[in-house]
């Protein structure tokens, strides 16, 4: 455990943590018309996973957590891309992004 | 107590900017508070002691994906105040939902307990190395197949996303595949044989052969027609 986060503590980390992954999922909810702030909601989800995952990895001494932050970061790079090109694509043809109009695959 | 100090105020400042980020009215100052929370996650991650991670993250998503999001918001011409209507009526299940999350995850920290040392033999970190160099170690022996797998995956979402986003239009360049592969050496490298002190505009002004584009080009996209001179790129005027 390197000094700075003894002092902090692992407590406060994983509150923050936590506290980050509620606004994300509240955020989903808020923003139910929005698709863009539901992407920005995922990102806010899975910095908080990342959040957890450098708090235990600094605690334990253990380098595999921040390691995984780096895939959660490209996983989540890859995501935001695709999610954006739909989102264009979406708009281009039908004018809209209204996650409501989403409606053609309802039977 | 100076880390400590340093840990609430990137912690209230992250805390803040996301609940504004999915309370903001306009889609434009999300993105942009969205960026803040991620400069403050960088803060944390620095107190952490994850120093590359925290670089990683200010470059990655401040740098990249923030700015894409901002790219789109701007981009797509939005009418948001249509975008804002349920916001009432959604409120409350989004509040009754995020409530039993924050309550569960609160019941399951108050009787969790760490492990005891020695019951997993972590990756330690080496004595004497940055963290970047740990990282480097680490990634590029323990973690090498997952590794290449994220660059596949990268991969993938690049071209997905030029698929996805890809116009025919007629005024595009394309090229014709099999003619370009089928090109050989000769016919596209002219070897000039230029004295000391020369310029090749006696010999045409071309570094490529005349209409050389257009035995590639899918007829009718390279422009309207073969002009009469080609590119003449200016060599040592």
């Amino acid at each position: 455990m390197n000094t700075a986060i003894a002092s902090v503590g692992l407590g406060p980390y994983l509150f923050v943590s936590a506290a980050l992954l509620v606004l994300g999922v509240f955020g989903i909810f808020l923003n139910r018309k929005n698709i863009i702030v539901l992407l920005m909601s995922m990102e806010l989800i899975l910095l908080s996973a990342n959040l957890n995952l450098v708090a235990f990895s600094s605690a334990h001494g253990d380098l595999s957590g921040q390691v995984m932050v780096l895939f959660v970061l490209t996983i989540a790079a890859a995501e935001a891309a695709i999610g954006l090109a739909i989102v264009t694509v979406y708009f281009r043809n039908r004018g809209s992004i209204q996650v409501e109009d989403v409606t053609m695959m309802k039977g | 107590m100076m880390a400590q100090l340093v840990f609430y105020v990137f912690a209230a400042v992250l805390l803040l900017s996301a609940s504004m980020v999915i309370s903001a009215r306009n889609p434009v100052h999300a993105v942009l508070f969205l960026i803040l929370g991620f400069f403050n996650a960088a803060g944390l991650f620095l107190v952490a002691g994850a120093e590359f991670l925290a670089m990683l993250l200010v470059i990655v998503y401040v740098g990249a994906v923030a700015v894409l999001f901002l790219f789109v918001v701007m981009m797509l011409d939005i009418d948001f105040s249509r975008l804002r209507e349920g916001f009432q009526r959604y409120a409350p299940l989004g509040l009754c939902i995020g409530g039993v999350l924050l309550a569960e995850l609160v019941m399951a920290f108050s009787n969790w307990r760490m492990a005891p040392a020695g019951v997993v033999a972590p990756l330690a970190v080496q004595p004497g190395l940055t963290n970047t160099a740990a990282l480097g170690t680490v990634i590029y022996t323990h973690y090498v197949l997952l590794f290449q797998a994220c660059g596949l995956v990268l991969l993938v979402a690049m071209i997905g996303a030029i698929v996805l986003t890809l116009r025919e239009t007629a005024t595009g360049r394309r090229q014709n595949i099999g003619r370009q592969h089928a090109r050989t050496r000769e016919e596209t490298l002219e070897l000039v044989n230029l004295p000391l002190g020369e310029n090749v505009f006696e010999q045409g002004g071309f570094l490529r052969p005349k209409g050389s584009y257009y035995e590639i080009a899918v007829p009718g996209s390279y422009g309207a027609g073969e002009p009469e001179k080609t590119e003449t790129e200016e060599k040592g005027a």
